[in-house]
């Protein structure tokens, strides 16, 4: 399936490349590069490239392309899918997933491939497998390392892999038990100039801080089930019981992954928390433009906005942007064209503002179209969508852990359109 | 827990190694003697002096070395005699590393590598399955094909051995072998027949993949093996689950005939619940269309799977439903397909291009969707054009304005080739839905005052088009061009509006030669595609109305004539040819008029997504939209469909027999009894749903009962001691037991079905609930059987037929229904104040029970602690 991988900086530049096959000259890269120069923008590379004798997958990740090279038809999504996952583990290995991160701890990566990948086809990817033969890093076992010549690979044998619970090590002991689960819902919303929504989703998450010990076997009820018509799980959440009986019954992995996503399809009603007030204008004369942006509360049942950011990615032709701000502050960058409003907390009592005029270029046609604004904000404690967990229950294990539940709302791809 | 600071700190020991050779961390005396050499040849010396010395720590960092030349792509093959020497070295992580090396060079040092292979043959024996497993994996990576033969005896072992890891392994290195040695085959052939009757669900995947790779077209192979491969589905690790529905995919269209006729829907459903191999045989004989129990087994297992997280596993069950469901069904798969759209960039390219080529076949089945289909100003500019795509082929009479509205906003896109693809679009739209042709042409107009140029020329170009397919009674709109046309300046627009002119001359009789005038004026200064098309335009006005133009051809063509360009010189001497009659010009020259001005056909707006649909979704080839390598033709469904008996199991016929009494015997057994009665319970679920599901009035008490005990029980476990629980739901799963032997009794037919999973239950006896959940899942056919026999337990045998055969169709029809129905449950406030003893509690215990490997208590309490909210 997946015969070679290779790592590309922003530069253009191959860094690491992987053959689990026999070798592929790198040469093979040069197919990408003339595409990745075509397409001016990274995010513009297709994924999907073919050349003469091979196919090229690539993905595009914190400044890097993941490329690897196919000789035979297979599902596209099954290696895009599998390469989002390598960068998922460096991620978890590593805290981080740019050049100088893997190119530091090369051996490591390359040991961790070794293991994921079997004659190109997937071996080990669950996480807790992965940290049972090779340990990830850290300050004390690298200095320990050094001193005694010790190693990352663990000396224990994954017994996870044979279990028909791979996700999970066996003999996972804690002084504190406890189970964290937050509730986070991103709006994605496209809301047009006169205010109306055009249209509006729920992506929700629940993301799990597990630290059990023994195996423990959770069970997760909700309030309110029926708002979950489309999920998705982590394989260790048991299709039956969701199906029959709407609960989450699962033996979680240890430490920290994602129980389950959501999503509330714009055929339903979402709440939309603010609401914008906006008109930008370009004048033909004196080549300058003005800008007024007001946001209130809409629907935000009775929380507060926090973290309230506007961004404006203005057309080429603005010079600068000349701004007072009622609350927080503005930056807009010339070179990007980014304007950048940090607002805050909201308060409805006195709305924010934003006024003033942008200077434009002298002798360029004005811009057609009005840049459109990117909310982002947060609301604490609360799930838009009003999806509550009502109960978690553990069985299989006697000590009785600490549980806690915490809900955050915040803007996904939030647009309005000016 | 890594953390930023910890890797900074690794790095930087581990960049300190890598960078400088200087400073070998341990001996001065060495660490002396490599700091004078620099050189890149001769770092690869200090290399073997490491490997060469006896302490594993220096060993240890010249592996870490090299594997880091490897990783840059650099040349570290010289080494190979002095790293071969530490494959059988104590260190683990020395050893892999070693690994790594060999089987990165082996290939080129053949003969050196064999010095690796005693080795290897040694850990094959080891009692330590990974061990075993991890030789195998690298005595079959080395590609060196004097060992073929030891790899075969290897493998062949490995295949029976008792591990199902190291046989997994063996699938694996099946493919290895094939691609060294394809002689190999047959011998390959017989390996894989022999584990693709392994029950483990961590070879099915491994093996299934070995089976695409040596020999897809032995489909007779999987016969034996499709119910057990549809059982074990929901199991098997995700990549696997990937692999085998692609392949059961094509399978299904070998073996099953299409479902995809008349009629089809009531039929189905009761060939489906009853798994009775004797009355399936009646009933393919009576009714014209009836689904094989098993195509509608592999459409039932696939579909938990539409909520697995990787978005692969997703998109195959999606094709599949799309290949092979009834019509009717295949919807279910759209919101799933929705929700991946929110997946990673790449993952949307993917999805996208699938859901564009559904969408031209199944408006419908994306409709109710479109808003998750509008453009964002963030989106890639391909993703933004596939969802164009996807618009414009869910556009029709009812939602055309709404999509026009969103196209407006479009076409002022900073994006301007993404504005261009707008224009397209609304082209496409005028095409397909003649009520908006005008309205749509009329915006195109207003766009033609557009300050952009790419958007001018777009829009010229599809109005010419549009023109095109309708040009009666759009004089008016040529007219406007032409008043246009001294503005427009894009080189493509005055190209096109050119074209129009000459086209249509006719029809602007006066305007035409006028505009011919102007281009004389300017020849000179133009783009050698506007002046070819001005040739062009002169060359078909001389023919219409040669009075007024006959000169300023004449003019144009002399311009031509002396132009820079070979291209418009040529042009130009053969209109003068074509159109000007001299002796020297031959019989063409009377046929100019029909050269010229022939009727062209109007250019097609369709779909770019077309005939993609002649690849299997989501496959390479349907993203590629041409044939990759190794594409499996889906073939076309048969008109008769195969034997279906080849799928019967042999040792299903003794146990059809023997099948109650195991049970029976096995039931008494405290250990067992756990999980017959999940089993049970699991089943009583099963007609819980399908029976609230059905809205069946005929559902007896009994089950109606239990199912509010059971939904009690979950959501009222602080009120109920565990004591009396426990006690409780023993009464009550005995008398499902009893009720399952009756059950058993009576019919024979469940047994068939159960049995597989009765086998895998006692496979993974250690393992717990994920098994037994999913093999009651797997099993659903037989579920729903026993369902409807615990419902009408006390009723005859007569009605019991009937409710079954009334409630089950609609359940399989309305699936969608039966899970919105399902959830009014959760608001019937009645079971939740009913603390009452369940067979739930019990159920989870025996999970428990199955799953706590280590230490096994029967009394399992758990906690109760309230549920608590952090801030």
């Amino acid at each position: 399936m997946i015969h070679s991988l290779f790592l590309i900086n922003h530069l253009g530049d191959i860094f690491l490349e992987k053959h689990w096959k026999s070798v592929i000259s790198r040469s093979v890269c040069d197919y990408f590069f003339e595409a990745r120069e075509k397409a001016v923008d990274p995010e513009n590379v297709p994924p999907v490239l073919q050349t003469p004798h091979h196919y090229l997958i690539s993905i595009y990740r914190g400044k890097l392309f993941f490329l690897s090279v196919i000789q035979t038809e297979v599902p596209p999504l099954f290696v895009i899918e599998f390469l989002h996952r390598v960068a998922d583990t460096f991620q978890d290995y590593f805290g981080g997933c740019s050049e100088s991160v893997i190119s530091d701890n090369v051996v490591i990566v390359y040991e961790l491939l070794e293991e994921m990948l079997d004659n190109g086809f997937p071996l080990a990817t669950e996480s807790n497998v992965l940290k049972e033969m090779i340990r990830p890093p850290n300050i004390l076992r690298s200095v320990v390392n050094t001193l005694t010549g010790g190693s990352n690979v663990g000396e224990t044998l994954p017994q996870g892999q044979l279990s028909n619970i791979p996700w999970r090590r066996a003999g996972v002991k804690y002084t504190n038990n406890e189970a964290y689960f937050d509730v986070t819902e991103e709006i994605d919303a496209i809301v047009d100039k006169s205010g109306t929504t055009v249209s509006a989703e729920i992506q929700g998450v629940i993301e799990a801080c597990v630290k059990l010990s023994g195996m423990p076997d959770l069970t997760m009820s909700f309030m309110n089930p029926r708002l979950l018509d489309d999920v998705s799980f982590h394989p260790c959440v048991r299709f039956r019981r969701w199906e029959s009986e709407r609960i989450l019954s699962f033996i979680p992995p240890d430490g920290n992954f994602t129980l389950m996503t959501y999503h509330i399809s714009s055929q339903n009603l979402v709440a939309i928390p603010v609401y914008v007030k906006q008109s930008i204008s370009f004048f033909e004369a004196g080549s300058c433009g003005r800008l007024d942006i007001t946001i209130g509360p809409k629907q935000t049942m009775g929380k507060t906005v926090e973290d309230l950011k506007v961004t404006v990615h203005m057309p080429k032709a603005v010079l600068n942007a000349n701004l007072t701000a009622s609350q927080g502050n503005y930056t807009y960058d010339f070179t990007t064209k980014l304007l950048v409003w940090d607002i805050g907390k909201l308060n409805p009592q006195k709305l924010p503002n934003l006024r003033g005029s942008l200077s434009m270029q002298t002798g360029v046609p004005n811009p057609e179209e009005n840049p459109s604004l990117n909310i982002d904000l947060k609301i604490q404690q609360l799930a838009i969508s009003g999806l509550k967990v009502s109960r978690l229950d553990m069985y299989g294990e006697t000590y009785k852990p600490f549980k806690g539940v915490k809900y955050v709302t915040k803007a996904g791809k939030f647009q309005v359109r000016t | 827990m890594s953390t930023g600071v910890s890797y900074n700190d690794q790095g930087g020991a581990e960049a300190a190694v890598e960078a400088g050779q200087e400073s070998t961390p341990t001996s001065s005396s060495t660490g002396a003697a490599f700091g004078l050499f620099s050189a890149d040849f001769k770092k690869n010396e200090d290399l073997k002096e490491m490997l060469e010395s006896n302490k594993e720590s220096l060993k240890l960092e010249a592996m870490k070395r090299i594997v880091g030349l490897i990783a840059k792509g650099k040349s570290a093959s010289e080494l190979f005699p002095a790293v071969v020497k530490n494959v059988a070295s104590k260190n683990i992580e020395l050893k892999k590393l070693v690994y790594v090396y060999l089987v990165r060079y082996a290939e080129k040092q053949q003969d050196l590598a064999l010095l690796s292979i005693s080795t290897f043959q040694r850990a094959l024996k080891d009692p330590n399955q990974f061990i075993r497993a991890s030789a195998l994996r690298v005595l079959s990576s080395i590609r060196v094909p004097i060992i073929v033969p030891i790899m075969m005896l290897a493998i062949k072992e490995a295949a029976a051995d008792l591990s199902p890891y190291v046989r997994k392994t063996s699938a694996h290195a099946i493919q290895k072998l094939y691609s060294l040695d394809p002689d190999q085959k047959e011998q390959l052939i017989e390996v894989i027949e022999k584990l693709l009757k392994d029950k483990s669900t961590l070879v099915a995947g491994s093996v299934v993949m070995a089976f695409e790779e040596v020999c897809p077209d032995r489909i007779d192979l999987i016969h034996k093996n499709y119910r057990k491969l549809c059982n074990l589905l929901v199991d098997v690790e995700e990549w696997g689950q990937v692999v085998i529905i692609s392949m059961l995919t094509r399978y299904a269209r070998t073996q099953f005939t299409s479902p995809w006729t008349e009629g089809a829907e009531f039929d189905e459903n009761k060939a489906f619940y009853d798994s009775d191999s004797e009355e399936k045989k009646d009933q393919t004989e009576a009714k014209p269309y009836i689904m094989d129990p098993d195509h509608r087994l592999l459409l039932r297992n696939t579909k938990p799977l539409l909520q697995s997280r990787n978005t692969a596993v997703v998109m195959a069950v999606a094709q599949l439903y799309w290949h092979l469901a009834p019509k009717h069904e295949v919807s279910i798969v759209t919101k799933s397909l929705v929700r991946l759209l929110r997946s990673h960039r790449e993952v949307q390219y993917i999805v996208l291009q699938n859901i564009a080529t559904m969408s031209i076949q199944r408006k419908g089945m994306f409709e109710p969707f479109i808003k998750s289909f509008y453009v964002r100003s963030t989106d890639a500019t391909h993703i933004k054009t596939l969802k164009l795509e996807i618009l414009t082929n869910l556009a029709n009479e009812a939602n055309i304005s709404t999509i026009l509205r969103e196209f407006q906003t479009y076409v002022k896109s900073q994006d301007k080739a993404f504005a261009a693809a707008t224009i397209q679009a609304i082209g496409r739209c005028a095409t397909n839905i003649s009520e908006v042709t005008d309205t749509c042409l009329n915006g195109l107009v207003l766009l033609l005052s557009n300050r952009d140029e790419t958007v001018v020329a777009e829009s010229i170009v599809v109005i010419k088009k549009l023109l095109q397919t309708q040009p009666t009674q759009h004089g008016d709109i040529i007219k406007h061009m032409a008043k246009l046309f001294d503005s427009v300046t894009v080189p493509m627009a005055r190209a096109s509006i050119l074209w129009l002119m000459g086209e249509y001359c006719e029809k602007v009789p006066k305007i035409a030669p006028d505009v011919l005038r102007k281009m004389a004026k300017t020849f000179t200064a133009e783009e050698d595609i506007v002046k070819l098309q001005t040739v062009n335009l002169a060359a078909k006005l001389y023919l219409t109305n040669s009075k007024q133009t006959k000169l300023l051809t004449q003019y144009i063509l002399n311009l031509g004539k002396y132009d820079q360009n070979y291209d418009i010189r040529d042009r130009t001497r053969f209109i003068r040819q074509l159109i000007v009659p001299n002796e020297k010009s031959g019989a063409l020259s009377k046929y100019a008029r029909r050269i010229l001005l022939a009727p062209k056909p109007a250019p097609v707006l369709e779909s770019a997504f077309k005939d993609r649909d002649r690849y299997q979704l989501g496959t390479l080839s349907h993203s590629l939209n041409l044939k990759a390598t190794g594409y499996q033709e889906l073939p076309d469904w048969p008109a008769v469909a195969p034997d279906h008996s080849v799928r019967n199991v042999e040792i299903v016929e003794p146990l059809r027999e023997s099948a109650p009494i195991v049970g029976k015997t096995k039931q008494p057994k405290s250990d067992d009894k756990f999980y017959s009665d999940d089993e049970d319970e699991k089943e009583e679920e099963e007609s819980d749903s399908s029976g609230s599901g059905s809205e069946d009035s005929s559902s007896s008490e009994e089950s109606g009962s239990e199912s509010e005990e059971e939904s009690s029980e979950d959501s009222e476990k602080t009120s109920s001691d565990s004591g009396k629980s426990s006690s409780g739901s023993e009464k009550s799963s005995s008398e499902s037991e009893s009720d399952q032997k009756k059950k058993k009794k009576t019919k024979k037919a469940p047994q068939k079905k159960s049995k597989p999973a009765g086998d895998s239950d006692s496979d993974e006896n250690g393992n717990g609930p994920v098994g037994q959940a999913s093999s009651s899942s797997s099993e659903s056919s037989s579920d729903s059987e026993s369902d409807s026999e615990s419902d009408s337990g006390s009723d005859s045998p007569a009605p019991k037929k009937k409710t079954e055969e009334k409630a089950k169709p609609k359940v399989a029809v309305n699936s969608k229904k039966e899970v919105s129905l399902l959830d009014l449950d959760d608001f019937s406030p009645a079971p939740t104040n009913a603390p009452k003893p369940s067979v739930l509690s019990q159920s989870l215990l025996s999970d428990l029970e199955g799953l706590s490997l280590s230490n096994i208590t029967s009394t399992v309490q758990y906690s109760r602690a309230a549920y608590e909210m952090v801030k």
